[in-house]
């Protein structure tokens, strides 16, 4: 009797060469493997908001995708560039202020007003916060959180700005499915080009500024030109969600510099999986609605908030994208030998 | 500039706290010849690297790089001139490759302007250019080694990536923090005659060291410091017989 010899063999093996990160791909199915996940992701966001025809979470959605584009930011600034920040808040204040600005008193449309906020804004964030470049871990994240206070204050106090009452009669988008579609858009370019950049050779020196900063600067380097470059980029992402929020509410307020901004992004972050990218963008759709959902519950919201959060970094505290990555990673098939 | 030394050291003196490293340590270091910095433990020669290169600012003194004065310039200007150092503890990124760990220096302005070492002006790719330069340095191209994560690699492979690290940015100096330290007799062996064949290429070597004998086999000239301050300065031979030398590293014999 003929016994049929098996092995089981990875799914990735052969696609893997030497090196993570390149691949050697020769075949359909080997890239059908690689990328099968990437338009899942796409053509899931792509289609939420067709598959959801309540209005009410078609703009939850729009909230969802502001949070993913800050979650993004802070994944990048502190996974590849080693600086925590808890500048959300800030980001979203300078650019929305700035967007509504443009709005109310220069009468540009949204097509303008957004990319100058993001560009301009992330410009004078990254202005604002290069005395704090050379300050490291939670010194940089306290720093960073100072700013929305600080701005929010000032705002308030010498009632610039529109003071308490905010700035009303922001342009809004010419219409609904643009208002849905250029955010989820933004939030997909945002993701693959932060993926692209990071694997780049750019990307290293932004490790090596994480890693091993003393060498960075021995190899003829500089270290705050390249972390500047980093909060600029990851402020611009920030900026741009604000600008988008204002013209969504069509106002701007206080309430821009709120910190849920600073806080949401570190919990995305941490639930999707750091250092991944794309665990944050999954963190901030879980968590966002999770936090919609919970208002039946009244005021014990934010305790099942906490709770659920609580569960997840107790239960979970790799991350889910960490996680689901080293499991696809780690799928077998049988093959003859 | 060719009849001036290439690195004037005048001067320096560095306190921390109370504690005083250097005590005006002048020298000069011409273009071409190995310069062998040596002293007992705790003597100051890191600290003295740490000034010269910008990564310490220090309290006094000045530094000249072919008579341009680089003192208290950011470290990585100083590196973009050519004055390139390697590190006692070593700071691979051992998250990478070996080659990978020469994409940063190759980033860097300077690497593009020169083309990284032996680069022809013009940087071609980095993976292939980091690659021949580990060649050159003792990884052996067709074997796995290039391609092995920095933090699997032996002692003598990563000093060896210290030196490729300098070497990416088309190095003038190299100042080296005790490249033969925590390293076998076989290994120091394979490393002095690289050391040898980069100063036939023309890079200015100053070496810092605790162990003598390797030192002096290559070392043009030596200065020893004690206490953070010079002692003598002379052919490694010269430096061996003085008196006060001894002193400094055995102690003085009481009778």
């Amino acid at each position: 009797m003929a016994t049929e010899e098996r092995r089981r063999e990875r799914l990735d093996r052969g696609i893997k060469v030497r090196t993570e990160g390149i691949y050697a791909i020769s075949t359909w199915q080997e890239m059908a493997y690689l990328l099968v996940p990437r338009l899942v992701l796409i053509l899931g966001i792509l289609m939420l908001p067709l598959v959801i025809p309540s209005l009410y979470w078609q703009r939850v959605i729009s909230i969802v995708c502001i949070y993913a584009l800050l979650s993004l930011g802070f994944d990048f600034l502190a996974h590849f560039v080693g600086l925590v920040s808890l500048g959300g808040a800030f980001f979203i204040g300078v650019g929305g202020y700035l967007a509504a600005i443009l709005s109310t008193s220069l009468g540009l449309p949204p097509a303008l007003t957004i990319p100058i906020a993001t560009l301009v804004g992330g410009a004078i964030c990254t202005f604002l916060l290069l005395p704090c470049l050379p300050l490291r871990g939670i010194y940089f994240a306290i720093v960073t959180l100072m700013y929305p206070l600080v701005l929010a204050k000032i705002i308030e106090a010498l009632d610039i700005l529109g003071g308490t009452d905010g700035i009303a009669g922001v342009a809004s988008f010419q219409s609904r499915w643009v208002e849905q579609y250029f955010i989820i858009v933004m939030v997909i370019i945002s993701l693959f080009g932060l993926r692209r950049l990071v694997n780049e050779d750019v990307g290293l020196v932004f490790r090596g500024v994480k890693d091993n900063d003393q060498a960075v600067r021995a190899s003829g380097i500089s270290i705050t030109l390249y972390k500047s470059i980093a909060v600029y980029i990851a402020s611009a992402l920030g900026c741009l969600g604000g600008a988008y929020l204002v013209h969504l509410y069509m106002w701007a307020g206080i309430s821009l510099f709120a910190l849920d901004f600073s806080i949401l992004p570190i919990a995305a972050t941490v639930i999707g999986g750091g250092g991944t990218l794309v665990g944050p963008l999954v963190g901030s759709f879980i968590l966002v609605p999770i936090s919609e959902l919970l208002r039946a519950f009244g005021t014990l919201r934010i305790v099942f908030y906490a709770l659920i959060l609580m569960a997840f970094i107790v239960f979970g505290s790799e991350g889910i994208m960490v996680y689901a990555q080293r499991k696809y990673h780690q799928f077998e098939r049988w093959v003859k030998v | 500039m060719n009849s001036g030394p290439i690195l004037e050291v005048k001067n320096v003196s560095k306190a921390f706290g109370g504690v005083q490293a250097l005590t005006n340590v002048s020298f000069e270091v011409y273009e071409g010849e190995i310069f062998g910095i040596i002293g007992p433990n705790g003597s100051g020669k890191t600290t003295l690297i740490n000034c010269i290169t910008g990564f310490v600012k220090m309290d006094a003194g000045k530094v000249f790089f072919r008579g341009k004065d680089i003192t208290g310039r950011a470290p990585h200007k100083i590196a973009d001139l050519g004055v390139t150092r390697t590190f006692q503890v070593m700071r691979p990124y051992y998250s990478l490759p070996a080659y990978k760990n020469l994409i940063v220096p190759l980033f860097s302005p300077r690497a593009r302007r020169t083309g990284g070492w032996r680069g022809g002006g013009r940087l071609g790719d980095r993976d292939t250019v980091g690659i021949d330069i580990l060649e050159e340095i003792g990884f052996e191209r067709d074997s796995f080694v290039p391609y092995k994560l920095a933090s699997t690699l032996p002692t003598g492979y990563l000093k060896r990536l210290e030196l490729a690290r300098c070497l990416a940015l088309r190095p003038e100096i190299i100042i080296c923090d005790e490249v033969f330290s925590g390293l076998s007799m076989a290994e120091v062996a394979s490393i002095v005659p690289l050391i040898e064949r980069l100063q036939m290429d023309g890079i200015t070597l100053v070496m810092i060291e605790h162990r003598l004998r390797e030192l002096f086999r290559v070392a043009n000239r030596v200065m020893v410091l004690n206490f953070g301050e010079k002692l003598t300065e002379g052919a490694p031979a010269e430096v061996m017989e003085d008196e006060r030398v001894r002193e400094a590293y055995l102690g003085t014999e009481e009778v």
